[in-house]
């Protein structure tokens, strides 16, 4: 047993893997704080908390779980292409999430399509409000409807809008930030009519995830159809997942409700999403694949831990591939996926996953 | 990966109580909450809402739904419209089957 000699098995961020000293570990994890520390302005870990996440980093099991009476909910994002897209399952959407509800025993399920934007949701959303209609007569669990804003999608030649990424390089500063500005209210508009048809095909929930993929600009727009989504139907639920864990300034001047977005690292973004009436928020802290897992959960779990003890709202963290502390490949290794949920509960305070 | 997050740190959906705790915390309750909130309208500790074999029983006894299907037993709509009443909230869909069909429930 390797461990027995001060050797335990971990892995690094793209997954490959590793022995390290319980030393090594210690350093990693100190170092992986320190950048959440200096780069987020986060409060570092207590002692307590450090050291019980050196001991889940070095539990022999292969997959460990959370204490009994620490579980919290699960959900998802890019729900019903994970079984029937991206595994090549022959089945429909609806049975996916049948199958999520009856066999893998999920706590929530997000109904969603292939082409996971906002914008391209509109061809096909009544098509996708039948689906969200019959699943919801033969399910128990919560469904949510999920995609992205997307807002990049906006930009000429596939949208009305000129691209602020050709702009910028062209020293056109104030015209960039015009084209973001038409752009995310194009985008609110479309997340708004695509959010009500599903609310009123009776969707329990609506999901904007990675929100701000495309700026401080592609987040505004998720806000405000929020805000206008959750005052017009008080009983649907809306969730944000963010795309990165500090909001790209590519406008730079954008606020909501007086607050300037770009720069927003995840104690401040949950408090920005909940001005907007969501009511569960999805912090994303990405992996870095050349540092270690230790490194990488440790960043990730300071900056979670930072939003759970400001939020006044769930906190749900990503912790999918190349976030939350997760290794940066397609086949994620269970042993640190599962350590990643009981840190993220028993150390982050998460509400769930 | 999901299924690793369901099996390390999630309720257990209909297998357990994960499911209504779920709404709960999608109405923006923390989970600490939403637990206490479920267990109350249950009649069970919170240590139970995790329980499969407890929460077999009561939901079998509340007819909400359960993993294995049984003859004349709730699932789907009929499941959530008693799942609704259950926890004093409305649920969208409870709420547009209630209209389509033209009844208060």
């Amino acid at each position: 047993m390797n461990h027995l000699k001060d050797n335990y098995f971990t892995r690094m961020g793209d997954g490959e893997g590793i022995w390290m000293s319980k030393t090594q570990i210690t350093e990693e994890v100190l170092a992986g704080i320190e950048d959440a520390v200096n780069k987020g302005k986060a409060q570092p870990m207590s002692g307590g908390d450090v050291d019980y996440l050196i001991e889940i980093l070095t539990m022999p099991e292969k997959n460990v779980s959370v204490e009994r009476g620490c579980e919290g909910i699960t959900t998802f994002d890019a729900g019903t292409l994970k079984m029937a897209v991206r595994s090549g399952l022959p089945i429909d959407s609806t049975t996916a999430l049948l199958i999520h509800e009856r066999a893998l025993c999920s706590d929530t399920m997000e109904l969603c399509n292939t082409d996971y934007s906002y914008k391209q949701l509109k061809n096909i959303v009544y098509e996708e409000a039948m689906a969200m209609e019959r699943a919801q007569m033969n399910c128990i669990m919560p469904i949510f409807y999920g995609a992205m804003p997307n807002m990049g999608l906006y930009t000429k030649p596939d949208g009305p809008v000129d691209n602020w990424s050709e702009l910028l390089p062209q020293g056109k500063v104030l015209e960039a930030m015009d084209a973001q500005e038409k752009a995310a209210e194009l985008c609110t508009n479309d997340m708004v009519y695509i959010g009500s048809v599903l609310a009123e095909s009776g969707a329990c929930g609506i999901q904007f995830d990675t929100a701000g993929a495309s700026g401080d600009a592609d987040l505004l727009a998720a806000l405000q159809a929020s805000k206008i989504l959750s005052e017009k139907y008080p009983d649907l639920s809306i969730t944000m997942g963010m795309a990165n864990e500090f909001t790209l300034g590519m406008h730079g001047k954008l606020k909501f409700e007086g607050e300037r977005l770009a720069g927003q690292y995840p104690a401040k973004q949950v408090k920005t999403v909940a001005a907007a009436g969501v009511h569960s928020y999805g912090p994303v802290v990405n992996t870095n694949s050349s540092k270690s897992f230790a490194w990488n959960l440790a960043r990730s779990l300071t900056h979670v831990q930072e939003a759970t003890r400001v939020a006044s709202i769930p906190v749900l963290p990503n912790v999918g591939m190349g976030v939350g502390g997760i290794p940066l490949t397609t086949t994620s290794p269970t042993d640190c996926s599962t350590r990643a949920s009981k840190a993220m509960l028993e150390i982050g305070k998460a509400d769930g996953l | 990966m999901a299924i690793m997050h369901e099996m390390a740190a999630g309720m257990g959906g209909i297998r357990t109580a994960g499911d209504m705790v779920a709404r709960m915390v999608m109405k923006g309750m923390k989970i600490h909450a939403a637990k206490e909130y479920v267990a109350g309208k249950l009649g069970c500790s919170v240590f139970d809402l995790s329980d499969s074999a407890k929460m077999k029983e009561i939901r079998e006894s509340l007819d909400i739904g359960t993993v294995v299907l049984r003859p004349r037993a709730s699932s789907g709509m009929a499941a959530k419209i008693k799942i609704a009443e259950l926890l004093d909230i409305k649920i969208p869909s409870v709420e547009l089957f209630k209209k389509k069909i033209g009844i208060s429930l």
